[in-house]
C-alpha cells in the first residue's frame, strides 16, 4: 500500500498528511504509532530507532476519528488512563495525576467536566477529551487520524482553530491526517501530499499551492483546468498565443497546462487564449464565480472581481495569466 | 394539478403504521403465543411442583434426606463449578481472537465452536466413550497410568464442557466484533500492556454479555442429561448428577421423590429466567448506549 516512502518530520512542527481516500495516509500514521507494522523500513524518533518497539513503548499519542473514549470511565479517568496504566515505579502520585488532569481539562476548556461520562458529551467535547487523554502521557509525537472527520462543519472549524492554538502553546510535534485540503492548508506548518501510497510533495502550504511538484498535487489542492498547450522557445502557447507561463527546461512540444480559476481572466477576444459562452454566474463572498463553457465543451470556472454581471449565453474570451506545466 | 391541493381531501384520522395487521389478527397471534407458552412452559412447571407436593411436605422433604440425593447435588455443583469457568476462559479467548484478529482457519474455528449445538448430546457423550473407554483410543494408556476418565468425574466434566462451550463464545463474538478494537488500540497507545487493556477496557465493555452467557452456560451445565448419561455409568452415590438421579427415581416408580428433586431444576430454570430478564433489560440499555458512540 505504501511505496518507498521517506518522510522527515521536524521537531515541534504541525505536519498535515493530505491525500484522497486510499492514499495510505492513515496506514502511515498507524505505522508510526506501531499499530501496524511495515514490511520494510525504519521509524526513527530523533536518533532512536523505534522500528522494533511495541506500541506501548513508542510514547506516541493517538487521537482517533471516532474518539475511542473509554465508555465506562469518566472524563477524568479517561484522561488519567495513560498515567494510571504505568507500572507503580513510573506512576506519579495520585495527587499529581489529579493535578495534571485538572490542568488538561483547563487546557481543553472543559474544566469541571471531570465527572461526566463520554455519552453525556457532544462530538466536539469528546474529541477534546481524546486530545487531552493523548497529551496526558506527554508523548514524543502526537498523531491525529482525521480528528474532525466525524464532526459537523461549524464544530470542525472551531476545533481547527483551537488545535492550532494548543499546538502553538505546547510546541508539541504533531502529525495529522486529513482528506480536507482547506484543513491541511489552514493548520499545517508543512503539508505532505500523498497519493496511492506515494509521497508526492512536502512543503509549506504556500509552496504546495504555488509550486506544486506534480500534476497530482496540483489536482488535489484545488480547482484547476487542463488546457492543451504547446511548449516552444521556452514559453507555453495556447492556441498560438503566448502565455506568461515558462516551459520547464528541455520540454518542447505538446504539453498539458494546468490553470487555477484565479489565473483565468475575462478578456477581449483579441487577447484571449480560450473562448466560450457564459453558462451561469453567482456571487460568493465578495467575488463572482462565472462558469464558462468553452469551445471544447468543457466547463471552466473563472473568478472575477469587476462586478460587471455577465449574463448567461454571453460570449466571452478568457486570458490565461499563469499556470503550471509538469515534466 | 388542482386535485392535489384540493381542500376537500380529508386528513387522515389517525396515524396507522404501514405494516398493520389489524386488531383481530394481533389478538389471534398473541393468543397463540400465550397458549404455546402456557402449554409447553407453564403447565409442565406447575406439574412438577404439584406432583412433588402431592403426598405432602413430609414426603417432599424425605426425598432430600437420601444421601444419594445429596451426592447428586454435590456432583452437579462441582461439575458446574469446573465447566463454567473453563468455558468462560475459552469463550473469552476465542471471541477476542476472532473479533480482533485475522488469521488462517478463523472461519473453521467459528464453525467448530457451533458444533456442539448441532450434534446430539448422546453423540457428544459417545465421543468420549470412543476416546477414553477401555476399548477407546486412549483406553490402554489411561489404564496403564491408572487414570479413570469414564464413569467418573473427569468424564462427566468433559461431556458437560463439550455441550456448553459454545455459549460464551457465541454471545461474545458478535458483541466484540460490534465494539471494534479502537478503544483497545487507544489503550495500547497510552502505554497499557495487552493484559491491562484487556482488564480495564475490554472486560468492562462486555460485562453484561459475559454475565448473560455465564447464566445460560450454567443452566445448561447443571441440566445436561444426554451426554452425561452416556459417560456417567449411573453409579449411585458417585456418578449421578441431579438429572440422572431424577431419572433413576422415576424408573423405580418413586414419583414423588423424582419430582421433588426435579423441583431443584425447575427453581434453577425460574431463577435463570428472572436473572436473564433483568440482564436483558439492563444489557439492552448498555448496548444501545454503546452503539450511540
Amino acid at each position: 500500500m505504501l511505496h518507498d516512502l521517506s518522510l522527515d518530520v521536524r521537531a515541534g512542527e504541525l505536519l498535515g498528511l493530505l491525500g484522497p481516500s486510499g492514499s495510505g495516509k492513515t496506514t502511515l500514521l498507524r505505522i508510526i504509532a506501531g499499530l501496524d507494522a511495515p514490511d520494510r523500513g525504519r521509524i526513527l524518533f530523533g536518533n532512536d530507532d523505534a522500528t522494533g518497539l511495541a506500541v506501548q513503548e513508542r510514547a506516541v499519542g493517538f487521537v482517533f476519528q471516532h474518539y475511542a473514549l473509554f465508555k465506562h470511565m469518566s472524563v477524568a479517568d479517561n484522561i488519567a488512563y495513560g498515567l494510571n496504566a504505568r507500572r507503580r515505579a513510573d506512576r506519579p502520585a495520585k495527587a499529581e495525576i489529579k493535578r495534571r488532569v485538572g490542568d488538561l481539562l483547563d487546557l481543553i476548556r472543559l474544566s469541571g467536566f471531570g465527572d461526566r461520562y463520554p455519552s453525556q458529551l457532544s462530538g466536539g467535547q469528546r474529541q477534546r477529551v481524546a486530545l487531552a487523554r493523548a497529551l496526558a502521557v506527554e508523548p514524543r509525537v502526537l498523531l491525529l487520524d482525521e480528528p474532525f472527520g466525524a464532526l459537523d462543519a461549524q464544530v470542525r472549524k472551531d476545533l481547527r482553530r483551537w488545535l492550532r492554538e494548543i499546538h502553538d502553546r505546547t510546541g508539541q510535534t504533531t502529525i495529522f491526517v486529513t482528506h480536507d485540503q482547506d484543513e491541511a492548508l489552514e493548520l499545517s506548518d508543512r503539508v505532505a501530499v500523498l497519493d496511492r501510497g506515494r509521497l508526492e510533495q512536502v512543503g509549506t502550504p504556500d509552496e504546495v499551492q504555488e509550486h506544486p511538484a506534480s500534476a497530482i498535487v496540483m489536482k488535489f489542492l484545488g480547482d484547476h483546468v487542463e488546457v492543451e498547450a504547446l511548449a516552444e522557445g521556452g514559453r507555453v502557447l495556447v492556441r498560438g498565443r503566448e502565455t506568461p507561463v515558462a516551459a520547464p527546461a528541455g520540454i518542447i512540444g505538446p504539453v498539458k497546462l494546468y490553470v487555477r480559476p484565479w489565473q483565468l481572466q475575462l478578456a477581449e477576444p483579441e487577447a484571449a487564449h480560450l473562448s466560450g459562452t457564459v453558462r451561469s454566474s453567482y456571487r460568493t463572498q465578495g467575488r463572482q464565480r462565472i462558469e464558462v463553457v468553452d469551445t471544447e465543451g468543457r466547463v471552466l470556472a473563472v473568478e472575477d472581481f469587476d462586478g460587471v454581471r455577465h449574463p448567461a449565453g454571453h460570449p466571452v474570451g478568457l486570458r490565461i495569466n499563469g499556470g503550471h506545466v509538469f515534466g | 394539478m388542482s386535485e392535489i391541493f384540493s381542500p376537500t381531501l380529508p386528513p387522515t384520522a389517525h396515524a396507522e403504521p404501514v405494516a398493520s395487521e389489524g386488531t383481530g389478527t394481533r389478538i389471534v397471534l398473541i393468543g397463540i403465543a400465550i397458549t404455546f407458552l402456557a402449554l409447553f412452559l407453564v403447565l409442565p412447571l406447575i406439574a412438577v411442583f404439584t406432583q412433588a407436593f402431592s403426598k405432602g411436605i413430609e414426603a417432599f422433604l424425605a426425598a432430600f434426606r437420601e444421601p444419594d440425593a445429596w451426592s447428586a447435588i454435590r456432583l452437579t455443583l462441582t461439575v458446574a463449578a469446573i465447566a463454567v469457568p473453563f468455558n468462560v476462559v475459552f469463550g473469552l479467548t476465542a471471541s477476542w481472537a476472532i473479533a480482533k484478529f485475522e488469521f488462517p482457519g478463523k472461519s473453521l474455528l467459528i464453525t467448530l465452536i457451533d458444533l456442539p449445538f448441532s450434534v446430539s448430546p448422546v453423540v457428544s457423550g459417545l465421543i468420549y466413550v470412543l476416546l477414553f473407554g477401555s476399548q477407546g483410543l486412549f483406553g490402554s494408556w489411561l489404564l496403564d497410568h491408572g487414570i479413570q476418565v469414564l464413569f467418573a468425574l473427569p468424564g462427566i466434566v468433559l461431556a458437560t464442557v463439550f455441550v456448553t462451550f459454545p455459549f460464551v463464545a457465541r454471545e461474545l463474538i458478535p458483541l466484540m466484533q460490534e465494539q471494534g478494537s479502537a478503544e483497545e488500540e487507544a489503550a495500547l497507545t497510552l502505554g497499557a500492556s495487552g493484559l491491562h487493556a484487556f482488564r480495564t477496557v475490554t472486560l468492562p465493555n462486555i460485562r453484561w454479555g459475559l454475565l448473560y452467557s455465564v447464566l445460560l452456560c450454567n443452566a445448561r451445565a447443571m441440566g445436561e442429561f444426554g451426554a452425561v448419561s452416556v459417560v456417567s455409568g449411573h453409579i449411585r452415590g458417585l456418578t449421578n448428577t441431579i438429572p440422572l438421579h431424577v431419572e433413576i427415581l422415576y424408573n423405580e416408580y418413586n414419583f414423588v421423590a423424582a419430582f421433588a428433586v426435579a423441583t431443584l431444576l425447575a427453581v434453577l430454570a425460574l431463577l435463570t429466567l428472572i436473572l436473564k430478564s433483568i440482564l436483558e433489560w439492563r444489557f439492552a440499555g448498555e448496548l444501545a448506549a454503546g452503539r450511540a458512540h
